[in-house]
């Protein structure tokens, strides 16, 4: 019942709150806390924002702001609206897309929240926004001996960018380390442990940009891949074969002169720390098949545990990756059709399976997925809960007279946070499964017909 | 026995019999195949598909070129990623044979759609071709001795450990093809001298062709098929049909084998083939003599012949002076040095350390003999005596083939392979009569009374020997020449085979049942030890693919993958045209594995060069910097097995740099680095040895792993332990310090104040741009 009156609200309030759109100034937020977490490469940020509507319309939706080195290397942004109390309380995703505003200053990036139902005049929402930028720390100094730790710079301001007034904010930023070079200060401003609390700051204009730098230790894994390309290959037979193929790099400080392997061996706290040599892929449960190899061949440093909810694939690169040092594997496996192909009630089949890069912790620039249906299956299409681009190609395979479908779906700058399903529909008739044998058939029973006719046929012109 | 007495009903069993045995050896056969194929995925099972030793790789990458760019871009390739700064003509310096063999697999499956990658064809190219091996021996011993030894032949090669050790899954050798067409050659050639069809001779041709592409190996058909001939015409065994074997393959293959671009003019310059031409000209001469024997009067023979005899030495005599001086004139008498070490097997030690450096070109220790052919070895005399009852023209070849391989295998560990299949057919031909033997006498005790025994093994050949007993007896020569004639089949296989045989086995041959029977199982047994032999070597002895070492210990299996991990880090953090020194060993998987440009490789073609790489690894450091540094050189690969005990590293192969090294450059002398005679590197090595780039390359800041620097393979501790490096830096080293990676230092700067500047640009540029990133609103 409140569900119905729920859309109903929304359906009218989108009508009503067309003409009063741009109405930014008629927001303004009553408290913000930020909390940004820079324990890894991946920069998570949650923002509380409570909202308040100070104009005469409603307001459905409001803008959240973002700088444009930011804009650039942000990977995700989620916003959840918090309704009810204490205990009571309960979130629901609200939708939130790219938008641009004509009168940007400084090429400001936007993003759109739509609130569930729109803001009266008067009221309050509580928001949950939880924002992930990669490739925002910035090593310095840029190359490191093995014995130095790295240490990085994140830019950021210390006041919330906002196109909407800010009454109080405060922001905190955790580190991964005590050890912390330098940080702009800017009063009240101060320094706990691995904590740095910036605020609490009050009444701020919108666009108030107050730029930092904190300089701090981080050694935590920067392993970036630069490109992945994941073919999952559909076989009705019963069977889906998984193969990533890697190209990883440590994105942090370059390494710089000697590698010594008796100081990386023997003083292994202080030689090389931040530097990476083990890696963790979240595969599927019921994995069988799994291989881990490259160009040249096995790669022999693996572990497979599989369980219940998942597998995990512990797995060593041939060498130790140090700052702007590279290496490509592949790993490959197998899974069980029936868990991830079915069929959906208008009679299509769809795969139904994770999106994103299963190592853990990872930053992928460059994410390709290849979902290779069977010879025969027609009218693909994708379903995703984010933007990415798709492409239609055709692959040859084992004794392929067509080509099977492929459908490509690439989309850059992927973090964990983009490991959800998403589905793939076809229409296939599982007749086209018999073509191959029956090609395998008919190609020896062609061999014993022609051998039979050789045998019997006298291709002498004199008969002796 | 049956068909004599009541020939009527008896053709009719006899034509399904031959109908059965024909399908039995059929299925046989491709058992055999399958056997073949199978034994050698020991590797791939115990190990993984993946590409063996060291001239695979270069194989290997070969093929990947070659599937890339086509046949026309590989004719054509000029490799300089490998011999910097000099290069390689890769088409043509390479026996193309299996390289396009696997090309052409992997370009007919790929346009099947099915999408194998090029390793994948490669890892498995020796085992299909080790089954086309064996059957090859069957149809040459079946020429030879009857389907029966040929059977026998075929599965004894299939399983040879000496031919397993060459064609493993991966082993993407030379050999792997040419040990095929070799066996196919020799049985082409019997083909036709048993029939002495045309058509025969020129797939014999076409064989040889192939085995001109495979191998180098060829050489040994080129003159072994002429002494066989000369051996025929000197006992007096001349037919027409020797001619069509033999005038045929000289033209004809000499042609082709000069279109093989590494083979050229050599197929009619050099001393290899010169006994070819030689016997061209003398069965010519033979046949001439018989054509005017055939024509003249005894006596008018008589007359022509003093005449031409007198002539004839005056003018061959000459012929053959000339010969001489030409082949003296040239420095190495117009033979390869791998060739002339054939013959002289002190040549190499004495003047090509390179050859004698190799351990495949070593001669075999005895126990070698047993690992790789096994109890083959007593096997062969007793075919060789098989072969002798009768003597026919085919059988007299395999004598010479298993002579003649026998002793080229004494001279070189690798020409064991040769060995191999001369040694099966022998010991299957001996296997084969024996069973024949022994089966027919039991038969003969048990069979007194009943006609028809079905007796398994042996019906099928006995039979048929029976059949033609009646028309053969007269004697095989007219009935070889009446079936050459006839080119049908079912008529040949008679006369192919030596009658002779049951003749003697009914009269004399019978020996007592029980002795038949012990008999019986004493070969199976010696059978059933080969083949527990052979299996043993194919899993344990010779599937290991060197790239990848491995050790069982008590808390489980050990992998040292260091070679693969230094090449994958060269391959993804240096330059793509940076070039690594490293001894000559690692050449071709550093450009395979590594795609890295090597200044010297296991194609040892330019003696020089790789004498400056060893004087370099021999000298002390700043001689040996000077001398990388004009060769490109910015990293330096080193071998070093002394922390886990890997024996065969650049330490140990260290006084071969210096002999090499020393044979161009005189400096490098090798008494420098020999401590009264004995080879050393603890505290009583000479100081040149502790000096020297190698040894500080490998025991660069080893001390610090133990405290006392011992060395595992050595077994004692090392010299000196505590020095710096001055003029390399460590960039690498893998897990177990197999591998340890070392990047030439920059020269020092002539201009000492150029670098400071320079490095405070840099910096301030630093600063500049992290102030306008520092606030981007402004």
């Amino acid at each position: 019942m409140a569900a119905r009156i729920g859309i109903f609200a929304v359906v009218v309030a989108v009508f009503l709150s067309i003409p009063a759109f741009s109405s930014a100034q008629d927001l303004q937020i009553v408290n913000a806390e930020r909390r940004i977490d820079l324990s890894s490469h991946i920069v998570k940020a949650f923002l509380t924002l409570k909202v308040e509507n100070i104009g005469k319309s409603a307001a459905a939706e409001m803008l959240l702001a973002f700088s444009p080195t930011q804009i650039k290397n942000l990977a995700m942004v989620q916003a959840l609206a918090i309704t009810g109390k204490k205990k009571k309380k309960t979130y629901l995703p609200l939708d939130v897309k790219p938008t641009e505003q004509p009168d940007a200053p400084n090429d400001t990036g936007y993003y759109r929240v739509t609130f569930v139902s729109p803001l009266g005049p008067g009221e309050t929402v509580s928001l949950e926004v939880l924002y992930i930028l990669t490739h925002s720390l910035e090593p310095f100094p840029v190359e490191i001996t093995q014995s130095e730790s790295q240490l990085v710079y994140y830019h950021d301001s210390a006041v919330i960018l906002s196109p909407y007034h800010v009454k109080q904010q405060t922001t905190f930023v955790k580190t991964p380390s005590t050890r912390v070079e330098s940080f702009t200060s800017i009063e009240p401003a101060n320094r706990a442990g691995k904590e740095i609390k910036y605020g609490p700051y009050e009444n701020r204009a919108s666009y108030s940009y107050a730029p930092v730098i904190i300089h701090f230790e981080n050694n935590s894994p920067f392993a970036v891949v630069e490109e992945l390309v994941r073919e999952i290959e559909i076989s009705h037979w019963g069977s889906l074969q998984i193969t990533e193929n890697y190209r990883l790099t440590h994105g942090g400080a370059r390494h710089k002169g000697v590698f010594s392997r008796v100081d990386y061996q023997s003083k292994r706290s202080v030689s090389g720390a931040s530097s990476f040599n083990a890696l963790l892929a979240v595969l599927p449960p019921r994995v069988n098949s799994v291989y881990y190899r490259d160009d040249i061949g096995n790669i022999s440093t693996s572990h497979l545990r599989t369980g219940f909810r998942k597998s995990e694939l512990e797995f060593e690169p041939r060498y130790p990756l140090f700052g702007g040092w590279r290496a490509t594997f592949i790993i490959g496996y197998r899974v069980p059709l029936e868990d991830y192909l079915f069929e959906a009630s208008d009679g299509r089949r769809y795969l139904n399976f994770t999106f994103g890069c299963p190592l853990v912790e990872t930053i992928v620039n460059k994410l390709t997925i290849k979902v290779v249906l069977p010879e025969g299956s027609k009218d693909p299409s994708a379903i995703l809960p984010f933007t990415v681009n798709q492409d239609l190609q055709v692959k040859y395979s084992y004794l392929d007279i067509v080509g099977r479908t492929v459908v490509v779906l690439q989309k850059d700058n992927v973090v964990p946070t983009h490991n959800v399903p998403f589905q793939v529909y076809y229409t296939f008739k599982p007749i086209y499964m018999l073509a191959e044998p029956f090609m395998l058939v008919s190609a020896f029973f062609f061999v014993f017909v022609a051998s039979l006719a050789y045998v019997h046929i006298d291709l002498n012109i004199a008969r002796k | 026995m049956a068909a004599l007495e009541s020939p009527q009903p008896a053709a009719t069993t006899t034509a399904m019999r031959h109908a059965f045995g024909n399908v039995l050896s059929v299925l046989i056969l491709v058992l055999i195949g399958v056997l073949a194929f199978s034994i050698r995925l020991f590797s791939v099972i115990k190990y993984e598909s993946v590409i063996h030793e060291f001239d695979p790789y270069f194989n290997y990458r070969v093929t990947q070129f070659l599937s890339k760019n086509g046949i026309y871009e590989f004719w054509n390739w000029f490799d300089d990623r490998t011999w910097y700064p000099l290069g390689r003509v890769i088409g043509g310096t390479v026996y193309p044979g299996l390289t396009l063999t696997a090309g052409t697999i992997w370009w007919v499956l790929n346009s099947l759609n099915i999408p194998l990658s090029v390793e994948t064809v490669c890892v498995f190219t020796a085992p299909v071709f080790s089954a086309f091996a064996s059957w090859a021996t069957y149809l040459l011993t079946k020429e030879v001795k009857g389907s029966g030894a040929g059977l026998a032949a075929a599965v004894l090669l299939a399983m040879v450990p000496s031919y397993i050790s060459r064609s493993v899954a991966g082993s993407y050798d030379n050999e792997a093809v040419a040990i095929f067409a070799l066996i196919f050659t020799f049985y082409l050639y019997i083909k036709t001298l048993n029939t002495g069809s045309l058509f025969y001779a020129t797939l014999n041709a076409l064989a040889y062709f192939y085995m001109v592409c495979s191998w180098g190996g060829y050489t040994f058909i080129i003159n072994l098929i002429p002494m066989h001939v000369l051996l025929c015409i000197v006992t007096g065994r001349y037919s027409p049909r020797l001619y069509i074997a033999y005038a045929p393959l000289v033209v004809l293959g000499t042609l082709l084998a000069a279109l093989v671009p590494v083979v050229g003019f050599n197929a009619v310059l050099t001393s290899e083939h010169f006994a070819s031409f030689l016997v061209f000209i003398i069965i010519h001469v033979v046949a001439l003599v018989y054509y005017i024997k055939g024509i003249l009067t005894p006596k008018m023979f008589k007359v022509a012949v003093t005449l031409v005899v007198s002539i004839g030495m005056v003018v061959c005599f000459i012929v053959v002076a000339i010969l001489v001086a030409l082949v003296a004139s040239s420095p190495t008498g117009g033979w390869s040095g791998r060739s002339l070490s054939l013959l002289d097997p002190t040549y190499a030690s004495k003047y090509i350390p390179i050859i004698a450096s190799v351990s495949e070109h070593q001669p075999p220790t005895w126990p070698s003999y047993f690992m790789d052919i096994n109890v083959l070895a007593f096997l062969v005399p007793a075919g060789i005596i098989a072969c002798f009852s009768p003597l026919s023209d085919s059988s007299s070849f395999v004598v010479l083939y298993i002579v003649m391989s026998v002793y080229f295998s004494g001279v070189m560990v690798r020409l064991m392979l040769v060995l191999a299949p001369a040694a099966c057919i022998m010991s299957g031909i001996a296997l084969s009569q024996a069973f024949d033997v022994f089966t027919g006498s039991i038969k003969y005790q048990l069979g007194g009374s009943s006609n028809s025994t079905d007796n398994a093994e042996d019906t099928n050949n006995a039979p048929k020997d029976d059949a033609s007993a009646g028309k053969t007896d007269k004697g095989e020569e007219i009935v070889k020449e009446r079936s050459s004639k006839k080119g049908k089949k079912k008529e040949r296989e008679p006369a192919d085979k030596p009658s002779v045989k049951s003749k003697a086995k009914k009269k004399a041959l019978v020996l007592p049942l029980e002795t038949s029977i012990v008999a019986l199982l004493l070969l199976i047994m010696l059978g059933a030890f080969y083949v527990i032999h052979c299996v043993w070597a194919a899993a344990e002895a010779y599937s290991a693919p060197s790239i990848v070492l491995t050790s069982q210990s008590r808390d489980g299996l050990h992998v040292f993958d260091d070679f693969r991990e230094s090449y994958a880090w060269l391959s993804h953090n240096t330059d793509v045209d940076d070039k690594v020194a490293s001894w000559w060993d690692y050449g071709y998987q550093t450009t395979a594995m590594a795609n890295r440009t090597v200044i010297v490789d296991n194609n040892t073609w330019n003696n020089t060069h790789i004498a400056t790489v060893g004087t370099a690894m021999s000298s002390p450091e700043k001689a040996a910097w000077e001398i990388f540094n004009s060769l490109d050189v910015k990293y330096v690969l080193v071998v070093f097995g002394g922390l886990i005990g890997y024996p065969s590293d650049d330490i140990n192969k260290f006084l071969w740099m210096v002999r090499i090294g020393g044979g161009v450059f005189p400096h490098i002398k090798e008494a420098d680095y020999l401590r009264d005679g004995q080879y050393r590197i603890d505290s009583e090595a000479t100081p040149t040895m502790l000096n020297c780039l190698m040894y500080k390359l490998s025991y660069y800041r080893f001390v610090e792993t133990d405290g006392k620097g011992y060395d595992r393979v050595r077994r004692t501790e090392i010299g000196k332990k505590h020095f710096k490096l001055t003029h390399f830096e460590e960039v690498f080293t893998s897990h177990h310090w197999m591998v340890r990676i070392y990047k030439l230092k920059p020269a020092r700067n002539r201009i000492r104040g150029r670098a400071k500047k320079l490095k405070s640009k840099t910096t301030s540029s630093g600063w500049s741009s992290k102030s306008e990133k520092k606030n981007p609103w402004v």
